[in-house]
This record gives structure tokens, sequence and C-alpha cells, in this order.
């Protein structure tokens, strides 16, 4: 594709507004994706926190959900996180509700407690020199990976990112600190 | 070291909360209808704001066993109210490990001065408020949400119209605004002078602001986004209505779609009856909830 890539967050519940302004400090161009023919015109995509359960249903209802699997397929780099991450792993754990499947993860939900237990610490992260702040808001860890995929960053004993060739996930929330590290990994992926 | 009740994992959840639908539910049974319809957070009462209005005398903190049953139904986040200065009713709130306090005036007030200090709790909080300088002394006492109030319980959004275009009039009045005038828009508004320098900065408040407060069908959840709502609130709207499934999912697509009239339009479609509603004009001086803060 000729010109500038074009990044879409999916933006049908939780906090989309904040992705695509972390992408923008990135300069990076940065679209809402809401329908199929979104999904067509992005070369990347960013699946937000928010509620998974909500995310999901409206994947299904809006028939979103296939359009992402077969673009995903062909190359297409996704990160998610917190309820991304959920939305895209291939097992949920004590759940039956509906995922994309892209990634060869389990990821636990509301796996460091409810909201009293959320909490902000500084990670490692494979390949960054400098430790990065997590935000974790009832956040998910993995629990199991397989396959290709890569752990990036353990804390706790818990795996907080992960990868799988053009599938990023993160249990922390990288768009509600100013720094841009993740992201701009993630753009590197495209 | 891991940091638990920072500002920003308190902000945090209610951003996560946006563009969703937060439904008030009475039984594990609802919270569930809720979570399948796509609710992104449940509120757990003992009865909807419709029901405390008919029942009258003192509304109080739901039983914890009511909300305990609701947070073992339920994967998504999990709200509940304490009445206004009854910190502790929250102090009880917080140990059950809710993920929001609404501190509400859909209770009956315990304090007739004074709002919960809210800087003392790790769990969350979510406040009223009918113009800015309420959003902002909230804040200030360390709410990490707002939504407006409207008229609870009574179907009828023109007061949650009302105030979701005052806080959103007075924000645009203040962004306009030079610098030396701020100290006397901090008075008049009765507002924190630092509060109100960062929202004539940035033009939004600084923390998240849902609708609510009379919210009964799709086109209000829309109206109230375009408005500039974060996400709604839907109290008695669902469970009042006849299909409540069948409307919480309508609503919860109109609060994603709320810019694309064809899918609201086509959600919009044979919902049954919504809840009766009720005009604000008869309502008594002492019956509208939204007086109740300070």
């Amino acid at each position: 594709m000729a010109g500038k890539k074009v990044i879409g967050v999916l933006a049908l519940q939780g906090a989309f507004v904040e992705h695509q302004a972390a992408l923008r400090r990135c300069k990076a161009e940065a679209i809402r994706v809401r329908s199929k023919e979104d999904v067509k015109a992005i070369d990347g995509l960013i699946i937000p926190g928010g509620e998974s359960t909500t995310i999901g249903r409206l994947l299904v209802d809006y028939d979103l959900g296939d359009s992402i699997i077969e673009r995903s397929r062909a190359g297409m780099p996704v990160f998610g996180t917190c309820a991304g991450m959920i939305v895209m792993a291939k097992e949920i754990p004590g759940s039956d509700q509906y995922s994309l499947g892209l990634m060869d993860i389990s990821a636990r939900r509301n796996a460091f407690g409810r909201q009293v237990d959320s909490f902000e610490a500084y990670l490692d992260v494979k390949g960054q020199a400098k430790k990065i702040k997590g935000v974790f808001i009832r956040a998910p860890y993995v629990d199991r990976v397989w396959g290709e995929t890569e752990v990036l960053s353990v804390y706790d004993g818990k795996v907080v990112m992960a990868r799988e060739n053009n599938l990023l996930v993160s249990s922390f929330h990288p768009e509600l600190t100013p720094d841009l590290t993740v992201h701009k990994y993630f753009l590197g992926m495209l | 070291m891991a940091q638990k009740g920072t500002l920003a994992v308190k902000k945090g959840l209610a951003q996560m909360l946006k563009g969703g639908v937060i439904m008030d539910v009475t039984t594990p049974e609802q919270a569930k209808i809720a979570e399948e319809a796509g609710a992104c957070a449940v509120m757990a009462l003992e009865r909807v704001p419709a029901d405390i209005r008919a029942a009258g005398g003192v509304a109080r903190m739901a039983d914890p066993t009511v909300i305990l049953r609701i947070m073992d139904a339920v994967t998504i986040p999990v709200m509940a109210k304490c009445r206004i200065g009854h910190f502790v009713e929250a102090q009880i709130l917080e140990s059950l490990g809710v993920d929001y306090i609404d501190e509400s005036e859909v209770l009956t007030p315990a304090d007739e001065k004074y709002h919960v200090n809210k800087h003392a709790f790790n769990v969350p909080f979510v406040c009223g408020a009918r113009n800015l300088g309420e959003a902002l002394r909230r804040i200030g006492e360390g709410a990490a949400m707002i939504r407006t109030k409207g008229e609870p319980g009574t179907g009828n959004v023109v007061e949650a119209v009302r105030h979701m275009r005052q806080v959103m009039d007075d924000i645009r009045w203040l962004k306009g605004l030079p610098k030396e005038e701020l100290m006397t828009a901090a008075k008049d508004l009765q507002a924190p002078y630092e509060l109100v320098l960062e929202v004539a900065k940035t033009g939004r408040l600084p923390v998240v602001n849902f609708s609510a407060g009379g919210i009964a069908t799709p086109a209000d959840a829309a109206l109230m986004m375009q408005l500039g709502a974060d996400g709604n609130f839907v109290g008695s709207g669902i469970f009042k209505s006849s299909d409540p499934m069948a409307r919480a999912k309508a609503i919860v697509a109109a609060t994603t779609y709320f810019d694309d009239p064809k899918v609201l339009a086509e959600v919009s479609r044979d919902l049954g009856d919504a809840m009766t509603g009720v005009d604000i004009k008869t309502l008594a001086p002492e019956e509208r909830m939204q007086e109740r803060g300070w």
C-alpha cells in the first residue's frame, strides 16, 4: 500500500481514544474501527482495554470478528491490551465467552484480582533497556503459551506481555502513561 | 514495588468503562442478563430508583448479601451505592471488594453538609454532578469518575440533557477565559482553583464523565453520547421495560454506534414498551433527587 500506514483502533467499547492519542504522539495515523469496511482500510489493529464480554458481544453482533481473523491470518499486526489480550487468546480458562482465538496463549481474566487489587509497577521488557511503567486494572495475565509465542515480560512470576509473530499482547495499559515505548515497538512490527 | 489505589488505577478503570453502559440490577439473574447483553459494569442495588421513589422512606446501602451474590454471578465490574456523606457505608462496600462506589443522591443523604473524603479509600468513587463546579468539588474530594445526575427513576431524559449541556457549556466557557479571570471563575464555580486551571487548559474534565438519570431508549443513550457523555448509566430503564434483554442489547449498541442513525434505527425496532415516564414538573421539590449533594 502506498503512503502512510494506517493503524485502526477497535472502537466498540473501552479506552480507544487513549490509544489513538498515543499513536498520534508517535506520528502514526490512527482511525476508529467499528465496521467491516473499516477493517479493510487498515494496516494494523489495536484492540483496547475495556470489558472483553462487551467487546465480544459487539464483535459478534456487528459481524466484525471474521474480517479481523482473516486479516490477522494474512499477517496484519494486531496488539491487544488487557481486554484486548483476552479477545485475542485461543484459551480463556473458566469462560465460554467469544474470542477471536488468534494467538497461542491461555489468558486468565481478572487474574490479579478485583479493582482494589489494581496496581502500578515497573516492568522489565525483553529488548528494552529501560523499565516500563505498567498500569494494571483488573488485569489478566497469560498463564500458558505454546507454539511460536515468545514471552516478553514477566511480573511477580506471571507473563504480562507476549508476542507471536504479528501478534502482541499486554496485561497492562501503555496507553495510560506518557511512555510511548510499547506503541513504538508495535509500530515496528508493521 | 506494586502501588495500589493510585489515582491512575482509580481513573483508569473509568477509562476502561468508556463507550459502555452500566446497568442497575437487583438480582444475580438480572446481572447475568446485563452481562450477556454487553453491559460494561453493573450497579448492585436492592431496588432500582423508580422503586425507591415509589417506596419512599429512607433509602440506604444495599444488604451486603445482595451485593456479594451479584459479584459472584458476573465477571464484569460491580459497583454499589452509599449514601452521600456516609463514609461507613463506603468502608463496608470497600471491604466487600466492590469495584466502584457510587456516592449517590438516589439514596437518602446521611450528611447534609459534607461528602465522603474519597481520597481515604483504595476503591474508586463515582459521584453525581449538575454543573462543572459540582463536578470539580467532587473530584477535589477524590472522585475518580463523574456522572451527570439527571433525575433518577423517571425514564425522562430531560434533566440528563440539562445537566450534560450545563457541564459542557461550563467547560467551553472556562476554556475561553483569559488566565487572569480564572481565580474569579473558580470562586464563582465554587471549585478548586487547580482543577479550574486544568479544565481551562485541557478543555475537558480531568476524569471520565458518564450520563445518568432518565435514559430509557437507545435514542436517549445516543443523544447523551452526542452531547459529550463518555458512556451511560441506565437505572430503571432496562428492568422496568417489557423486554429487558432486547432493550439492554439495543442500548449497548446505541452507545457504541451513537453517531450512526442507520444502526440506531435498526436497534430501536420491536423493543416492546419502555418504562412509563414521569413528567419532571409533576415532582414536588422534595422528590427531586438531583437537589441532593452540596
